[in-house]
């Protein structure tokens, strides 16, 4: 009994491993912190800019709620419309890019590749290829949000689809259902509450995206906020702000709870 | 042999009333909106539109290789604000975290106040944020650094506080039994169980956040948005079209790199 030194828990190999990878990290955001000019020490230095920002921001100006009121109500309108859309649309899409439905890969391949490539995109950047097509207005941001969402509807749909049960959908072709029989009596009670809550999920999401499309002109609350800041107006972007906090969190809040009773 | 038909479903009066009352404020709500919203449709089916679909869409399918390394120097700055603000969030969304969590911090208000904090971040879109700093710091990549730091400590924050909830707390009862202080309870009992987790949660932000400055530039925060801009005022729809082409290959390669480092690290 003379060896009485305790082993380490964490084998040699595995702390050089760490050692390396936390030496790599750091180094990267040395780095790219460098790079960006975005250090600690920028941090500290432009502490006198955030105090500006936060002393001119407030008080709000509330005589300007009005305005901002109709606009709201115009990006609310815009991610319904979308939404709605995409949902419809949609539908033939994630049925066609679920492997269990349709078994033959070059059904499904392309379009979970067309899918993906979407989804790629920012919509604010589909936003201004639409707006240089059709011109200032709601239209092309409704277009935009459109396609994005219908990128991500089918995902998380056609991920949903490939998880249910196959033994309903047996039976139904086992006595002579065709396809289009399988799917209604089958898939879709299955799949149905999930589609409801990935619908308003995909709402939430663009309450939140319209809001920042009028910064390239395609419709919303987000042209004033632009208009506000280059007119040095901090109360009203203040008010503005705090109108769009008040409205995602609302409508996120109500999405919540619809969501938790249908699933 | 006489046919019997399985028995009916009850109807309950309070489900039909319901569901009646649904279907009316739906359709009054569809009404609305599509009768009050401004769509100029003699703007959207013009001739202008005809003549823009015929310019616009052709040069964005055969991109401009001439501004390739162009882009993707922009594209490099991109990424490295990706990782500089994802970072940073990363370690300030720690504390958070862990005054989020109700088994480490035993104490209803602090918990309420990091869970109420983190998830008013999470309302803002990122380019609001960035907007902001941009008033604040002048339009340079620094502005959009802080708004992707800012904006990932939200998501980040409210999910490290969720790893934390559920780590096994035998492993820290065992250490306090055995007279560990708590320090080498957090050390020895909490900090193995949450690593990996944590690493993996940082490393899909950064997959959200490399989306996210990508677009950045719009408004002057620095990266590829900012050369978007550009090209669009110039009306050079082919140079967006090689942007869009970088944006959707760098993009897809980050997300399948990361998948496959975060299947290896849980």
């Amino acid at each position: 009994m003379s060896n009485l030194e305790v082993k380490s828990v964490v084998s040699k190999n595995a702390k050089l491993r760490m050692t390396v990878i936390l030496l790599v990290v750091v180094g990267l955001y040395i780095y790219t912190s460098w790079a960006t000019k975005s250090t600690p020490m920028d941090i500290i230095k432009g502490w006198g800019g955030f105090q500006r920002i936060l002393t001119d921001l407030f008080p709000p100006n509330w005589s300007y709620v009005p305005a901002v009121w109709e606009k709201l109500v115009e990006t609310i309108q815009m991610a319904l419309i979308a939404t709605t859309f995409a949902a419809i649309v949609s539908v033939p899409i994630f049925l066609l890019s679920a492997s269990n439905l349709f078994p033959n890969s070059w059904i499904y391949q392309p379009v979970r590749f067309i899918m993906n490539v979407l989804r790629t995109i920012p919509d604010i950047l589909l936003a201004i290829i639409f707006v240089g097509i059709f011109g200032v207005g709601v239209f092309p941001g409704i277009m935009a949000l459109f396609i994005f969402s219908l990128g991500l509807l089918a995902k998380l749909m056609y991920e949903t689809i490939e998880a249910i049960d196959m033994n309903p959908l047996d039976a139904i072709r086992a006595s002579g259902g065709n396809t289009i029989q399988v799917i209604w009596y089958a898939v879709i009670p299955q799949v149905l509450p999930q589609f409801v809550s990935f619908s308003l999920y995909v709402f939430e999401v663009n309450v939140r995206a319209s809001t920042v499309l009028g910064f390239v002109g395609a419709g919303g609350i987000g042209l004033l906020l632009q208009q506000q800041i280059n007119w040095f107006n901090y109360p009203r972007v203040m008010t503005i702000i705090i109108i769009i906090f008040i409205a995602v969190v609302v409508i996120d809040l109500i999405s919540n709870k619809i969501r938790e009773r249908i699933v | 042999m006489e046919l019997v038909m399985p028995p009916k479903k009850k109807r309950s009066l309070y489900k039909t009333i319901r569901n009646l009352l649904i279907a009316i404020a739906l359709i009054a709500l569809y009404t609305w909106t599509f009768a009050t919203i401004d769509v100029r449709w003699e703007r959207v089916f013009s001739e202008h539109t005809v003549r823009n679909f015929t310019r616009v869409i052709p040069q964005l399918f055969s991109p401009d290789w001439g501004a390739f390394q162009k882009v993707m120097g922009l594209m490099w700055q991109t990424l490295q604000m990706a990782y500089t603000g994802t970072l940073l969030a990363a370690i300030l969304a720690i504390p958070f975290g862990f005054f989020a969590a109700s088994n480490m911090v035993k104490n209803k208000v602090l918990n309420n106040i990091s869970k109420g904090f983190l998830n008013g971040i999470r309302a803002f879109p990122e380019l609001v944020l960035a907007l902001m700093f941009v008033a604040a710091v002048g339009p340079r990549p620094f502005a959009g650094v802080l708004a992707i730091a800012i904006g990932s400590i939200g998501m980040l924050g409210k999910l490290y506080s969720e790893v934390i909830e559920s780590i096994d707390m035998h492993v820290v009862e065992a250490l306090q039994a055995n007279g560990a202080n708590k320090i080498q309870v957090l050390f020895y009992g909490v900090i193995p169980q949450i690593i990996p987790e944590f690493l993996s949660y940082a490393i899909y932000r950064f997959e959200i956040d490399v989306r996210a400055s990508t677009i950045l530039g719009i408004i002057g925060a620095g990266g590829i948005g900012t050369l978007i801009t550009i090209s669009i005022s110039n009306r050079k729809w082919d140079e967006v079209g090689m942007i869009l082409l970088v944006i959707i290959v760098v993009v897809t390669i980050i997300d399948n790199v990361s998948a496959i480092i975060r299947k290896r690290i849980v």
